[in-house]
């Protein structure tokens, strides 16, 4: 499936041994010596972390990111890095700079991205659950892909300390699991204040105790917008149109809302997170860490044939779209107006909240495609995220959880609530699980 | 509603034409401006590839032009978060050792780099 980028092998027996002696001891707790896998942008004492890039090759963190130190102190037991599209950037992690990694449903297509390693390795079988990262839909559209639940927490629920940063603003740390209760287990056990990320919240959370509680009396809403939208296969819509039924005989209202600016958000995407990425990897100048070119005469140089050979062209190319859209006599053009329409898309949600409790649509408008079929057109691979990221420009929480198929392939049920409401958008994924006989 | 202006920036003219995208336009020269901004060498071709492929990219931005934002807050982040202050006190850091092995090339504990400017002739 080439879902690992590497093994870590003797730490994944020394960390088994230790959960032996916490469980004989009566120490264990739900994850102790639990099999783990943690995407190559989340920092692992002494192991390698590249972030599928080229220019971290070789970089063993000296600390943990602190999701990461959370699943050691819980017992999980690491059996190693997962690839991912290079800085997280990408929708089907064939942007990664070492290898493919193929969908568990059919060799031949993508496992979804920009988290693929994670979420092939979990439909496989290879762990029982796996840390991804989330910006615009990289955990939520490859569960959708592969078949398994992918939650995205609500923007400061998960500590981002040690993740290698893409676009912080965006960023959020969140787990795959084949189940909704793993993953809300796996949730808890990574969120929660942390004093080394001044946007972490200190905030309660109990993601556990309303898990069961169904969905008889909440109205979900059901946004127009998402089902109409651009590249919407038909089995795909079939699969949600038969789910929200589902949830309906389960004794959830329908109710009708609108996210007027639905068709602005991949735009207003596309300039915050490139905007950020350029700022967040002007650090690769291969002075303190990572790829250095060789063959350079000056710093400057140095500079340039280290960028030009570490990063991958959507990297590059995002970089680029980046770095422009920041430049002198553009920033009120293109960020600003970004930032504005990113008003505009919470304001639509917060809209759409005073009317429902969790709004419910597909994950992806299509299932996985084959290998290389979206990778000369980057607006086409863009639109792999059209119904995911704009959770992300809003802070909101979401759950992307496997309803049925389209075409023998997986189709996701993408889930949503409204800020630090990560419990309700799991307990709703959850009923529909229930629902389905799960 | 479809709109063409052309305006000087930078000394590069940039043309907009409506709505519709695809009307901005990057010169290869304004590629290897935000190139070299970036620091990110190009090599022989590229320059016409990335002016094709961003100016396909900010088409489609283009239409967020559409919308009328002059009372719009703009939002950097979608959660409120006030200012945290922590007690100034000492507190153990990362291992020096540790960190510098992750360097390219260190010496004494520096981080060593080519020359920033040119040997003299």
């Amino acid at each position: 499936m080439g879902a690992f980028l590497r093994l870590t092998e003797d730490l994944a027996r020394a960390q088994a041994a230790e959960a032996d002696r916490r469980l004989a001891a009566g120490d264990g707790g739900p994850l102790t010596g639990i099999p783990v896998a943690i995407k190559d942008v989340l920092c692992v004492e002494g192991v390698e972390t590249t972030a599928g890039s080229r220019i971290l090759a070789g970089f063993r963190p000296p600390y943990d990111a602190t999701a990461v130190a959370r699943l050691r102190q819980a017992g999980a037991v690491f059996v190693g890095m997962t690839n991912c599209d290079e800085f997280a950037m990408g929708s089907s992690t064939e942007n990664s700079g070492y290898q493919l990694t193929r969908n568990p449903h059919d060799p031949g297509r993508v496992p979804g991205g920009s988290s693929g390693g994670s979420a092939a390795a979990v439909a496989a079988g290879e762990v029982v659950a796996a840390l991804g990262t989330d910006t615009g839909g990289s955990i939520r559209q490859p569960a959708a892909l592969c078949g398994v639940v992918g939650v995205k927490p609500t923007y400061g629920r998960v500590s981002r300390y040690g993740l290698i940063a893409f676009a912080s603003s965006l960023d959020q740390v969140g787990p795959f699991a084949r189940g909704v209760r793993d993953a809300a287990i796996v949730l808890q056990a990574i969120a929660g204040f942390d004093p080394k990320d001044a946007t972490s919240a200190d905030r309660p959370v109990d993601l556990l105790a309303e898990l069961e509680a169904g969905v008889e009396g909440l109205r979900l809403g059901v946004p127009h917008q998402y089902v109409e939208v651009q590249g919407m296969e038909p089995g795909v819509k079939a699969a949600v149109d038969r789910a929200l039924l589902e949830l309906e005989g389960a004794g959830a209202e329908l109710v009708e809302v609108s996210l007027p600016h639905t068709d602005y958000g991949l735009a207003a995407y596309y300039i915050i997170a490139p905007a950020e990425c350029s700022s967040n990897l002007a650090r690769y100048d291969s002075v303190r860490f990572g790829y250095r070119a060789e063959d350079a005469d000056t710093l400057l140089d140095t500079y340039l044939r280290t960028r030009r050979q570490g990063f991958g062209p959507e990297v590059r190319r995002r970089i680029m779209l980046g770095t422009y859209a920041l430049s002198a006599g553009y920033y009120d053009a293109y960020y600003l107006k970004a930032q504005k329409v990113r008003t505009l898309i919470a304001d639509d949600f917060a809209r759409a909240f005073q009317r429902c409790d969790a709004i419910v649509s597909a994950t992806s408008p299509t299932v996985a495609f084959p290998i290389g079929s979206r990778t000369q057109d980057p607006l086409a691979m863009y639109l792999c995220d059209v119904l995911t990221l704009g959770a992300n420009l809003a802070g909101l929480p979401g759950v992307s959880v496997p309803c049925g198929t389209s075409q023998g392939l997986p189709v996701g049920l993408q889930v949503l609530a409204p800020q630090w409401a990560d419990a309700m958008a799991l307990r709703v994924a959850r009923a529909y699980e229930v629902v389905r006989g799960g | 509603m479809r709109r063409s202006s052309r305006s000087t920036i930078l000394g590069i003219v940039v043309s907009h034409h409506g709505l519709e995208g695809y009307g901005l336009t990057l010169s290869r020269e304004q590629v290897r401006h935000v190139a070299m901004l970036a620091r990110l060498g190009l090599e022989a071709g590229e320059e016409e590839f990335y002016a094709d492929q961003l100016s396909g990219i900010l088409g489609h931005i283009d239409r967020l032009r559409e919308l009328d934002t002059e009372a719009v807050a703009p939002t950097a982040q979608a959660v409120p978060l006030e200012h945290r202050m922590r007690e100034d006190e000492p507190r153990p850091c990362l291992d020096r050792e540790r960190v510098m092995a992750n360097a390219p090339e260190a010496r004494d504990g520096f981080f060593v780099v080519k020359a920033i400017q040119e040997a003299e002739p």
